[in-house]
């Protein structure tokens, strides 16, 4: 981020949108590209190398999916897609092909410079060593130690409760698929068995949750995945 | 009745027919008095002139009986090759009709107009081979003889003492558009007869003999020439008409014949044909039909003629009555008839004293109707009936008569032993008894076996000298007269009582048939329960196998028969059953197309279209074919057919009403959407526009309240688009419902904290059993059936009263319910929530737009459950639904790294 301000690119067609995006983007500090169809938008990527990708699926010219397979290919950018409703698979399909994060239209900008304050923050930690000690809100979990505390009281977790824990604290802040949660903690082998992670999900929050109806921490995103709260740095 | 003007109808009628003729094609008929006149050359001639004038000819068949001459005309003109039918092991060559039909060329040649086509053609007649062609709209020549014509038929037989068989209905010869004749002295045509221009020398020598007598030439040439004359007579008259020449008409007459079931029936009805045509008259032909027993021959003959007369052009009745002369003139009167033809009576004179013929009673009470009595020579009698004969009665009536007369014998024996005194005039008394008995239980025959008998044995046993035939005392030939007398007089009644008991009971067996027919079509609901009950109905009452195919919307016969459709199994049979929906005429079993079909078809004629096919396959077919059932049978026909009518008109009405009803709703629909479009829209542009002008000068306060209103407007609308959007891929099936096995509290979940903003401040009650089963659900949808019931609850309760989400588990299904302590549903709404844009208070603002319940209830149905709305008594709403547990649930395997799992990597 060589302590410029970041920059981010926008692939969006509709120019009504990319003009409000450029403007609250503008206004919180960081620099907006804009792209209005698929070929420019790779183009810029790699002329300007920018910091993040905001990318919308429902381009003219090529598929969302399609750009974020060949963003892929080279470059690591965050890139967070933007959907309409309905298109729950598109969606689940850009994360698993690398997309970090995705809001659905219509959103509010609050919304958005959230997720992006996270996929930024991901991005430098990944060059970075990972914090081994992930706080939120009274829960506390220690990466290296493999330990978990709720309001300073140690947590028993089975190993996989762990291991699907310990996977969305990794994340922290942006949404994990099913399948990549699958893939993480059962092997590339369980990828479908869907109601495993749902299974155990209902295990953890059960543990952690004060109300596992109405979770705190471990936030479903229905059709898709899951999101643990952001932690506190 | 004079006619001025052209009578309006006539001339419709006229005007019709012209229409029609213009897409019939046109039929001309090269017409002469016998073979070898030059029919055919006349023909071929005329079909290479309108080939030279660029028409399109095809020569379909041309007989040229080796005549060079005429084989030299053929040539130069397509010959379609003739169809080859094998028959009895004999190949004939005929006429190809379909290769005809597939070529279809402007005009067509096909010689030959009487012949009889080969068993199995497709028509019995090569007339109407060439009605077909005339149907599908190509013209064709033809020739025909005037032996030939079926109502000068009986007279040409009566000339040349020569039956001819093939005949051509008169319709047939009038319907077409010319007619050349075509004449020859009859010394002429001898000559070339001689020369062997006609015949074959062996085959001349044998026709000179016969046919071809100058006499027979003669006569035959007045036929052919006095029926030119009439037809030109005729056109000459059309022609005064049409331009109203003043002359004087006759008035309308109407031509009835009464038939009986004698033999010379037919010629009666030539007879009325050549009447009504000469006279331009209706006729009309009718039977009566009395109490008395007839032979199968003598109903197979009625049938006949009844059918004649209708080939002929006539109407046919079958009339019922005890007196057939009094029915037949009351019949006459109501319809008008002018003229009544009758036959004349043939009994002796002694006869006619004892009982009048129906001629002279018809004589005496037809009063001003005139009356013609017409020899009845024996026609040609028939080929033997086709349909087997009827069982005889047995003959154990007559040893039954025979007991009873033994029986009084034993009586008189007795009584003459105890009391010799008793008269004999009272022991005949016995006998009378006895015979009175057998008049009334046996019939005719046994009651006179049985009065001869007991004349006999009283004469034998009880009158001097006994046990001789010797009758001493002559005056007990009186006794025997008379007791003989009272056996045929009680008989005769008795039997005739009996008949007309059992004609009765027949009648009411064919009107309660058609009654309960009729009450069922009535009754059922729908076009396949009413095939289904006429299919029923008929194969019980005429005792066949039955099926009906319909015609679909196109008018192709849906192959999808109802009733036994073995009966259509085979294609000849469909191939029947096709052609008589598409021609809507009977075909098949007993009629003259294609007769060699196992089934009668009868087509289901409604006013616009034939609807289906009708195939009746009876077990015993003269049954069928007696005038009376077969009448019943085309009742039952027609009334199927119109029943059937009825109900695709009620379906039609029914649609009709349906769309105007949805057209109306939708109106409405257009206009509660637009209203709830344009309402957020001019927040936001008003709100927005005074933002933008910078002669308003705002305090910051207002413009953040002006800025929440677009915020707040901007998520209104999009709920709005956002479920308009829902319900219409939903309600088309756009959406795929992709169930997961899931826990439902996860679901309840994410609703909850989609909706923590607007739930801030509200008791929310999750009433979730932790043993609650997996369930197969879209989680999307189902996030999305929970937010519209909590938003639900949220918009129409107060904002203190409590919403209490609960689950349990059902047997196969898992229950959910939204439950709220607000005021309730109002009365009869239970149902009416889940319609689309049902609003709890149409006027009152800030309501949704009426479609989140009906989201709802689409995303439950489409997952195979049940949603539904109770108000609770004491007060609140409770909206539960219903969501299966199909299948079993997937098992959790215990997973690499957990204790007790079993490693896999």
């Amino acid at each position: 981020m060589n302590g410029q301000s970041p920059r981010i690119l926008i692939i969006e067609d509709e120019p009504q949108i990319r003009r409000f995006l450029r403007a609250t983007l503008a206004a919180h500090g960081y620099q907006a590209l804009e792209a209005s169809s698929a070929e420019q938008g790779l183009r810029d990527a790699a002329r300007y190398l920018p910091d993040l990708v905001i990318l919308d699926l429902g381009l003219p010219d090529a598929d969302g999916l399609e750009v974020t397979h060949r963003l892929r290919e080279w470059s690591s950018v965050p890139i967070i897609v933007l959907s309409a409703r309905g298109q729950e698979q598109d969606k689940v399909a850009a994360l698993d092909q690398g997309a970090d994060d995705y809001l659905t239209k219509p959103f509010g900008m609050g919304e958005l410079l959230a997720r992006i304050r996270v996929a930024l923050r991901h991005a430098t930690q990944a060059q970075a060593s990972t914090h081994p000690v992930f706080e939120v809100d009274g829960l506390q979990v220690d990466l290296a130690a493999r330990r978990v505390w709720l309001h300073g009281r140690e947590i028993h977790l089975t190993p996989i409760e762990y291991k699907l824990l310990a996977v969305l604290v990794r994340y922290a802040g942006k949404v994990v698929t099913h399948r990549q949660l699958l893939r993480e903690v059962w092997g590339p082998a369980y990828e479908q068995e869907t109601h495993y992670v749902r299974v155990y999900m209902a295990q953890l929050r059960q543990k952690l949750e004060d109300d596992s109806a109405r979770p705190t921490y471990l936030i479903t995103e229905p059709g898709v995945g899951y999101r643990m709260r952001e932690g506190q740095s | 009745m004079s006619e001025q003007r052209p009578d309006p109808d006539k001339l419709l009628a006229e005007v019709q027919q012209a229409e029609q003729r213009v897409a019939r094609g046109r039929l001309k008929i090269f017409f002469g008095m016998a073979a070898g006149v030059g029919k055919t050359y006349a023909m071929l001639e005329a079909a290479r002139a309108r080939q030279a004038e660029g028409l399109d000819v095809v020569v379909g068949w041309v007989e040229t009986h080796g005549r060079a001459e005429t084989e030299a005309l053929t040539v130069g003109l397509e010959r379609l090759p003739p169809r080859q039918v094998t028959y009895r092991g004999v190949t004939l060559a005929e006429f190809d009709l379909d290769a005809a039909l597939a070529r279809h060329p402007q005009l067509i040649i096909v010689d030959e107009l009487a012949h009889t086509n080969a068993p199995g053609s497709r028509h019995a007649k090569r007339w109407q081979d060439i009605e077909e062609l005339l149907s599908v709209g190509i013209d064709v020549y033809t020739t025909l003889n005037v032996q030939h014509i079926e109502s000068l038929n009986d007279v040409v037989a009566q000339i040349t003492g020569i039956v001819v068989r093939e005949t051509v209905p008169d319709q047939v010869i009038d319907q077409a558009d010319e007619i050349e004749l075509i004449d020859l002295s009859p010394d002429e045509l001898l000559q070339r007869l001689r020369e062997g221009k006609v015949y074959l020398p062996q085959q001349a020598a044998h026709a000179l003999r016969h046919f071809f007598r100058k006499g027979n030439l003669i006569a035959l040439r007045e036929l052919a020439l006095r029926h030119i004359a009439d037809r030109v007579d005729l056109q000459m008259q059309d022609y005064m008409r049409d331009h109203a020449i003043p002359h004087t008409w006759p008035t309308t007459e109407r031509i009835m014949v009464g038939v009986g079931t004698g033999p010379g029936a037919a010629r009666l009805v030539r007879a009325a044909r050549r009447m009504a045509s000469t006279l331009r008259a209706q006729w009309l032909v009718a039977y009566v039909e009395t109490p008395a027993r007839h032979s199968p021959a003598e109903r197979e003959r009625v049938m006949r003629t009844l059918r004649l007369a209708e080939q002929l052009g006539g109407e046919s009745v079958t009339l019922t009555g005890h007196d057939v002369a009094t029915t037949l003139v009351t019949y006459a009167r109501r319809r008008n008839v002018t003229k009544l033809i009758l036959g004349k009576p043939r009994a002796p004179h002694w006869r006619e004293l004892v009982r009048a013929s129906v001629a002279s009673r018809v004589l005496r009470c037809s009063g001003d109707i005139d009356v013609y009595l017409i020899a009845e020579q024996e026609d040609e009698e028939a080929p033997p009936g086709r349909f087997g004969v009827r069982p005889s009665s047995g003959a154990s009536a007559y040893w039954r008569a025979l007991a009873v007369v033994a029986l009084c014998t034993l009586l008189v024996a007795a009584v003459d032993r105890w009391y010799p005194a008793i008269a004999d005039a009272n022991l005949v008394m016995a006998y009378l008894l006895g015979v009175t008995f057998v008049a009334t239980r046996y019939g005719r025959g046994p009651s006179i076996l049985a009065s001869l008998v007991s004349v006999l044995a009283f004469d034998f046993f009880f009158v001097a000298p006994h046990l001789s035939f010797a009758v001493s005392d002559t005056q007990y030939l009186i006794t025997f007269a008379v007791m003989l007398l009272v056996a045929l007089v009680i008989s005769t009644l008795t039997v005739r009582v009996r008949r007309q008991a059992q004609a009765a009971i027949e009648r009411a067996e064919r009107t309660a048939a058609l009654y309960a027919l009729s009450r069922e079509l009535a009754r059922v609901r729908g076009q396949a329960s009413m095939i289904e009950a006429a299919v029923r109905h008929i194969s019980t009452t005429f005792d066949a196998r039955v099926a009906i195919l319909l015609n679909d919307e196109q008018g192709h016969l849906e192959l999808q028969a109802v009733g036994d459709p073995t009966l259509v199994r085979e294609p000849s049979e469909l191939g029947v059953a096709q052609w008589v929906a598409q021609h809507g005429e009977v075909a098949g079993l007993g009629t003259q197309t294609l007769g060699g079909a196992h089934a009668l078809y009868l087509p289901l004629r409604a006013a616009q279209r034939v609807l289906g096919v009708v195939a009746v396959c009876p077990r015993i077919a003269w049954r069928l074919f007696e005038p009376e059932q077969y009448h019943l049978l085309e009742t039952f026909i027609h009334l199927t057919a119109s029943a059937l009518e009825r109900a695709r008109l009620a379906v039609e009405a029914e649609q009709a009403r349906v769309q105007i009803e949805t057209e109306r709703q939708r109106s409405s629909l257009l206009s509660a959407i637009s209203h709830d479009l344009c309402t957020p829209l001019a927040t936001i542009t008003g709100a927005a526009t005074s933002l933008l002008d910078t002669q308003t000068i705002l305090d910051q306060a207002t413009r953040r309240d002006l800025l929440q209103a677009i915020a707040e407007e901007a998520e209104r609308l999009t709920r709005l688009v956002r479920n308009l959007l829902d319900i219409t891929k939903l309600e088309s099936g756009a959406i795929t419902v992709r169930k997961e096995w899931q826990p439902l509290e996860e679901v309840i979940g994410a609703a909850l904290t989609r909706l923590s903003t607007a739930l801030q401040g509200r008791t929310v009650l999750v009433d979730v059993p932790a043993t609650l089963p997996l369930v197969p659900i879209d989680s999307v949808l189902i996030e999305q059936v929970l937010l519209n019931l909590l938003e639900n609850a949220l918009k129409y309760t107060p904002s203190e009263a409590p919403i209490t989400i609960r689950a349990r588990s059902q047997e196969r299904s898992i229950l959910v319910e939204v439950a709220d302590q607000g005021p309730g549903l109002p009365p009869g709404a239970e149902t009416r929530v889940f319609e689309k844009f049902y609003r709890g208070d149409p006027h009152q603002p800030g309501r949704g737009a009426g479609l989140g319940l009906a989201i709802c209830a689409a995303i439950v149905r489409a997952h195979g459950g049940t949603i539904s709305a109770i108000s609770q008594p004491g007060g609140g709403a409770r909206f539960q639904f219903t969501l299966p547990l199909d299948g079993t649930p997937p098992p959790l395997i215990a997973t690499p790294d957990e204790p007790g799992g079993t490693a896999t990597t």
